[in-house]
């Protein structure tokens, strides 16, 4: 015959078992609950230096352009760290409530990289690519907006080129070809017509 | 003077307002070296204006600094200089100077007045420069592009302006004038600020320079046509024809006539060889579905009714036609491009679809950074660069027909392929609903008046199409 205490012993630990694996069970939901959301969030790198007045070329989708905003924001010193905080500065805009060009929740710059001579590279998240409307005029005025903006505020780049999650991607969504680089001039001439 | 090879023409009266370089208010300052051309915001401190010396002199060598107290140390190639915030002494390679105003630092940055350039910059650079202060244009080395003009009397009246060096200007119109801006082209003065023409038509050319930008200005009495040629060495104005979307080819004296059309169609078409063929593209298909217009629209569906439709209409007006796809298939970009060069098509149709907008957008190719044919080969990816012109003519004629049926339209450039890989004038359209939503996009009425209105436009310009060289 099995004492009794042991058979106090052995239902306490099943209850305890039983309880243990309901509270898991919870956590685990309510942390899958919260990782889209926290997955959402543009990371936004902490920026120093001294605030500088910019030209962000900012797209307007109802007018099918770009239009030229001034805006304030602290830039570091080198060329790369100021290059990725003009960027994020316009992807800000791109993410407010009631945006006039709307970006996915998402959507992030992972980084840029000048190459001399006169070359940047801008490499976005997946997100940016997947989240982005399908269509000539909004994708083109995304990369636009891109090139314009860095071209103008950081001296001495000439071509861009855009890449998604570090790897050439064939467009941007669907249409927009992000294979070649673009030229700066070109794309300026091409915006003014 | 008589303009050689490719020939861009602008269509003035579609042409849209220049567009602000910088913010009003915003100042800059202009480099132009032989290595690059850039341009940098100029800071007001104290009644004088400042530039940054690092980031000037970056784009120009190996550069670096270092903020030690109110000591500010920078390296230029071999060329040390040494700042004192709040001081105007500085020393460069061993020898003292006075600036114009006193240094300042602000964030480990340092700020040197503009007006002190002049004497700096020499000191780093060991080259000659040219400041055009009031202007804040900034010429390093023998960089200065000259401009000369040459008036042909005609008819029609030309202005042939010739600059040394291949510009890139901006152009735009108003009435009474045309406006070339120069921001990234050295363009100086061609000697008098403002020179005037025996001419009635073409009347007078002002140059002037403000804030980092040069402009040169050309009167006229008439809407003018810029074309490019020389490789972008000479810029020709002539007056526009009165309808320049729907006239005729320009006689080879006005500079913008175009090669005879090539031979209509290959053994593969599918009609008859006399007629000039039309390569429809209708956009997607297969697995690759477009843009979803709505929960259960898609691009592709959209495209390929739109694509019929435009197909009928072009062959009641002469054209055969080849629909690159007539089911839903998959296509590569790639195959699209190679199916329309294959068939030596005389113009070439990409359709699209989309939800956002109203009416219709017009889109010629936004052509790479350019890579060079090999021999007698074309660069895959800038095939479309002697057809572009002509393919340019096409989209102005396009809008001007879509207006005219009140579909709300404007033309544009797009990095949208297979636009580089056509030899032919090459054009895509993108359709977005009218005033009564989504619906529209799949109504009869709606596709069949923007088709007429496309094949009406390739009409009127039949005989300057085909595969050009």
């Amino acid at each position: 015959m099995i004492p009794r205490h042991l058979l106090l012993g052995v239902a306490a630990m099943a209850v305890l078992v039983v309880a243990m694996g309901i509270y898991a069970g919870r956590m685990r939901q309510r942390a899958r609950e919260l990782a889209p959301q926290a997955e959402a969030l543009p990371v936004a790198a902490p920026a120093s230096g001294p605030t500088e007045t910019v030209t962000l070329y900012v797209a307007d989708d109802a007018a099918g352009a770009l239009r030229a905003q001034s805006a304030k924001i602290p830039l570091p010193g080198g060329r790369q760290q100021r290059a990725e905080e003009l960027l994020r500065a316009l992807l800000r805009i791109y993410q407010q409530p009631g945006a006039v060009h709307p970006l996915g929740p998402a959507a992030d710059l992972r980084s840029i990289y000048l190459i001399d001579p006169g070359a940047a590279v801008i490499d976005l998240n997946a997100a940016f690519a997947d989240q982005h409307r399908s269509g000539i005029l909004t994708e083109q005025l995304t990369v636009n907006s891109l090139v314009e903006t860095l071209a103008v505020n950081v001296p001495g780049i000439h071509r861009v080129n855009i890449l998604v999650e570090g790897k050439t991607r064939d467009t941007l969504a669907g249409h927009a070809d992000l294979t070649e680089w673009f030229d700066v001039a070109t794309m300026e001439q091409a915006g003014n017509q | 003077m008589c303009p050689t090879n490719k020939t861009l023409a602008l269509l003035l009266a579609a042409a849209t307002l220049l567009a602000a370089a910088t913010p009003a208010g915003e100042q800059q300052l202009s480099v132009y070296a032989p290595v690059a051309t850039y341009a940098l915001p100029v800071l007001e401190r104290s009644g004088h204006e400042y530039v940054g010396l690092l980031e000037l002199l970056e784009p120009l060598g190996r550069v670096s600094s270092e903020l030690a107290g109110s000591h500010w140390k920078i390296r230029y190639n071999a060329i040390d200089g040494e700042f004192v915030a709040g001081k105007r002494r500085c020393k460069i390679h061993g020898h003292d100077f006075d600036l114009t105003a006193p240094f300042q630092v602000e964030n480990s940055r340092g700020l040197v007045p503009v007006a002190s350039l002049t004497t700096l910059l020499p000191r780093f650079l060991g080259a000659p420069v040219n400041f055009h202060e009031s202007a804040r244009r900034l010429f390093v080395g023998d960089v200065a592009v000259e401009t000369s003009f040459q008036m042909e009397s005609g008819p029609p009246p030309r202005l042939v302006v010739n600059f040394s060096a291949p510009v890139n200007p901006t152009i735009a119109t108003e009435p009474g004038h045309l406006r070339m801006v120069f921001k990234h082209d050295a363009v100086v003065s061609p000697g008098s600020q403002s020179i005037s023409f025996d001419n009635k038509v073409i009347t007078q050319a002002s140059f002037s320079e403000n804030n980092g930008v040069a402009e040169l200005e050309v009167d006229a009495t008439t809407p003018l046509l810029a074309s490019f040629s020389n490789n972008g060495r000479t810029i020709t104005l002539a007056a526009a024809p009165t309808n320049a979307a729907n006239a005729p080819p320009p006689p080879a004296a006005a500079g913008t006539a175009n090669p005879p059309p090539a031979p209509a169609a290959s053994g593969n078409a599918p009609a008859s060889a006399r007629r000039p063929l039309a390569v429809v593209d209708p956009a997607h298909g297969g697995e690759e579905r477009g843009a979803a217009l709505s929960d259960t629209l898609a691009e592709k569906d959209v495209t390929l009714g739109f694509a019929r439709l435009l197909r009928h209409e072009l062959e009641g007006r002469g054209f055969a036609v080849l629909l690159l796809r007539d089911a839903d298939t998959t296509l590569t970009l790639d195959q699209r491009a190679e199916a329309a060069n294959r068939a030596r098509a005389a113009v070439y149709i990409s359709l699209h679809a989309v939800s956002q907008g109203t009416g219709a957008r017009v889109y010629t190719a936004l052509l790479p950074v350019e890579q060079p044919s090999q021999g007698t080969f074309h660069a895959w990816n800038s095939a479309q660069a002697g057809a572009l012109p002509v393919s340019r003519n096409l989209a102005a004629a396009f809008v001007a027909e879509l207006q005219k049926r009140q579909f709300p339209s404007h033309g544009s450039s797009a990095s949208l392929r297979p636009l580089n890989n056509l030899l032919m004038p090459a054009v895509a359209v993108e359709l977005a609903p009218g005033n009564n939503g989504i619906a529209e996009l799949t109504s009869a009425n709606y596709q069949d008046q923007a088709a007429a209105a496309i094949a009406d436009a390739v009409a009127s310009l039949r005989d300057r199409l085909g595969v050009q060289p």
